[in-house]
């Protein structure tokens, strides 16, 4: 589904990945861990097509199609969700318009018929189950006045509503409480299928306990230097990230 | 240039102008001499520092005296929100009774042109006519009472709250291209009285040259009364506008007002009020959407005079083009003026590198105990924010357009006026969507 090969990356003139290389195939859920400031952002920023980040070097494969070539809407379009690290908020946008502004042009990519406000609003109410969101923050600007908590379920509300093929989520789980955190992952194994895949962008190993990877894969200053299963997320866990930083420089 | 308004005064004031009061015909000199002195502002005025009137004052622009023009009511359906509100319709700066609408007005509100109250409300015409808009400064206010002779005079009398809103409209037909307009209209709500006036400068003749309305309203809020006040400004693309709304309130007394300003190649809003009882209040709000080569200014004035008054501003401005946007806040704050509550805002959205802004807040304040904040924007449509939108799948020209028409909803939205909320929103998505 996704072959990103040796990608480098800059941002402001800084090279921050040196030469990324992964491989995600459907049905499988990767982790990508690492300390701050080692490009876990940046690399899921790029995936989704921020204009920001400057790719100086390999690429990408997103099904069978080079996918720096294409706008962030595009890739949207075909099926590219990345729940961000910090949501943006958007004053005089209400979130029900905003989601079903992107639901349509969704629905049109895949030459479906956009849908009514009528039918868009039971799809919804099925949807806000799901990450257990109260009716009234629909009618909300987008995350204006949210709290960090509403703001990362709001997220997965988007998640939920657009069916992403490749999910990419940059630390979704950083500031949840535990029941937070419970229903987030809950969110997102509901809407995991065999032809979907998922990117988990975290720090820490807590959230990896309710949504469990396939792979597990450590940034560490710009460059994967450790890939494993799940029982390298409890050895960094118990171990921190230090020794790894220091075979990083090595 | 002054000359020719010199000449055309000799000639008003020997025809037509002559039916009317004695002190109203004293007033029009005064202020014609007035105008003489002070000729029209230059930008070394501070208070045109950023907007030239040479195009106002370098066109040969007659005064409409006279009626002229014809304008069907189909052609004004575009400018109303509804048909059965209280209406004074005047066409080319004349006064059409046919246009207009006045038979629904409960007992105690009095909607009439100005001829008529000078015969029917004699007394209270003279008490404020002319006392409040001062002409000592304002060439443009000079100028619009020195040919002082039509407009509408709303008087609502104590505790009667009028539920319908009153709608002044000025339309314009090809008739009015190459004239001047000088409506003048007078507001007064005694005690506790309530009462929503809009006010529309519109055209049905598009494109067919400039014209000058020069209009003034001066409003009298009594103690406890609440006005509220929405002004409309959709002139033609190449028409000069000048409006000036004076407002005096007194104690506990509200003024909700809001400027839409859309039209006109140079066009300039002044409201003004004094805050003159203590715990009354004025929330000063506008919306001002320029394209083109278009000049949209507005100047805004607070006196707070007494203690314990608020003001609340909050205006929005969206330039494209090579338009230019003019916003200067002026707030002042009397010695006596203790627990003075102010809050000023100008946000300006460019969508062109050719559009300008040139904002300015002023406040002198001279008492100590008092809140007063300002603040201004001026921005181009948030990048971060366009990328969020797009990551969702919506298109980059869905996004800019979204993003646009949010930014001024949220000042569309203050407007309690369903009819009108929902009209300017429905205007503005069009404008900047595409769609309705
Ligand atoms: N827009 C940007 N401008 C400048 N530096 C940036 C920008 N985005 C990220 N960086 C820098 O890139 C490095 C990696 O950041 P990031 O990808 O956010 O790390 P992580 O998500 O792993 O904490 C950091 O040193 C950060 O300061
Ligand atoms: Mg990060």
């Amino acid at each position: 589904m996704l072959e990103i090969k040796d990608l480098r990356a800059t941002v402001a003139d800084k090279e921050i990945l040196k030469g990324i290389t992964l491989t995600v195939n459907a049905g499988e859920v990767h982790a990508v861990m690492g300390p701050n400031g080692s490009g876990k952002s940046t690399l899921a920023q790029i995936l989704a097509g921020h204009p920001a980040y400057e790719v100086t070097g390999g690429s990408v494969t997103y099904q069978g199609e080079n996918l720096l070539e294409m706008d962030a809407e595009v890739r949207a379009q075909r099926g590219v969700f990345l729940a961000f690290q910090y949501p943006i908020e958007i004053p005089g946008v209400s979130n029900a318009y905003f989601l079903r502004a992107a639901y349509n042009e969704i629905r049109k990519a895949r030459g479906e018929e956009e849908v009514d406000p009528m039918s868009f609003a039971d799809l919804m109410d099925e949807k806000m189950k799901l990450v257990e969101m109260d009716g009234a923050m629909l009618t909300r600007s987008v995350n204006m006045g949210f709290s960090g908590g509403e703001k990362k379920r709001n997220e997965i509300l988007q998640m939920a509503v657009l069916e992403p093929k490749l999910a990419i989520l940059d630390e979704t789980d950083s500031g949840l409480d535990i029941d937070a955190l419970r229903i987030v992952a809950g969110g997102v194994n509901a809407l995991k299928r065999p032809d979907s895949a998922t990117i988990v962008v975290t720090h820490y190993q807590r959230l990896l306990n309710y949504i469990v990877p396939d792979f597990v894969h450590v940034l560490v200053n710009g460059r994967i230097v450790r890939s494993g299963d799940k029982e390298l997320a409890l050895e960094l866990e118990a171990r921190g990230y230090d020794w790894l930083l220091d075979e990083a420089v090595a | 240039m002054i000359d020719a308004y010199l000449r055309s005064f000799e000639a008003f004031s020997r025809n037509g102008g002559a039916a009317a009061p004695e002190w109203a015909r004293a007033l029009r000199l005064s202020a014609i001499t007035r105008f003489e002195t002070l000729g029209f502002p230059t930008t070394r005025n501070e208070d045109w520092h950023f907007t030239s009137v040479a195009p106002i004052a370098d066109a040969a622009l007659t005064p409409l005296t006279s009626p002229s023009g014809r304008v069907e009511a189909a052609q004004l359906a575009p400018f109303l929100f509804s048909d059965d509100w209280h209406q004074l319709v005047f066409v080319n700066g004349r006064f059409d009774a046919a246009l207009s609408r006045t038979d629904a007005l409960p007992d105690g509100v009095r909607v009439l042109p100005l001829a008529q109250a000078y015969d029917e409300l004699p007394i209270l015409v003279e008490q404020h006519l002319g006392r409040i808009a001062s002409f000592d400064a304002h060439s443009f206010t000079a100028l619009n009472t020195a040919f002082l002779h039509d407009g509408a005079v709303i008087h609502v009398t104590a505790d009667v709250e009028v539920a319908k809103p009153i709608h002044l409209v000025f339309v314009s037909d090809a008739a009015a291209v190459n004239g001047a307009m000088h409506p003048r209209n007078l507001i007064v709500l005694d005690r506790f009285a309530k009462a929503t006036v809009l006010e529309t400068y519109c055209t049905t003749a598009r494109g067919a040259g400039a014209y000058l309305t020069n209009a003034v309203t001066e409003a009298s809020i009594g103690d406890g009364a609440t006005l509220t006040h929405l002004k409309l400004q959709r002139e033609s693309a190449q028409a000069y506008h000048v409006g000036t709304f004076d407002a005096r309130q007194g104690r506990d007394s509200h003024l909700v007002s809001f400027s839409f300003a859309t039209g006109a190649a140079l066009s300039r809003t002044n409201i003004y009020t004094e805050l003159r009882g203590e715990g009354c209040g004025a929330t000063l709000n506008g919306l001002y959407l320029g394209d083109a080569e278009q000049t949209i200014d507005h100047q805004t004035r607070i006196e707070h005079v007494e203690p314990n008054c608020y003001s609340r501003e909050l205006y929005k401005g969206i330039l494209d083009g090579a338009s230019h946007g003019v916003f200067n806040g002026k707030v002042y704050v009397h010695p006596e003026a203790q627990k003075t509550d102010g809050k000023q805002t100008n946000n300006t959205l460019l969508l062109s590198e050719k559009a300008q802004i040139d904002t300015k807040p002023q406040l002198e304040i001279f008492a100590d105990d008092v809140k007063c904040t300002h603040g201004a924007t001026v921005g181009r449509l948030d990048e971060t924010s366009l990328f969020y939108m797009k990551s969702r799948g919506i298109d980059a020209r869905t996004a800019r357009e979204l993003l646009t028409y949010a930014f001024a909803a949220d000042v569309l939205e203050t407007i309690e006026l369903a009819e009108v909320r929902d009209g300017l929103e429905a205007a503005t998505l069009r404008r900047y969507a595409g769609r309705a």
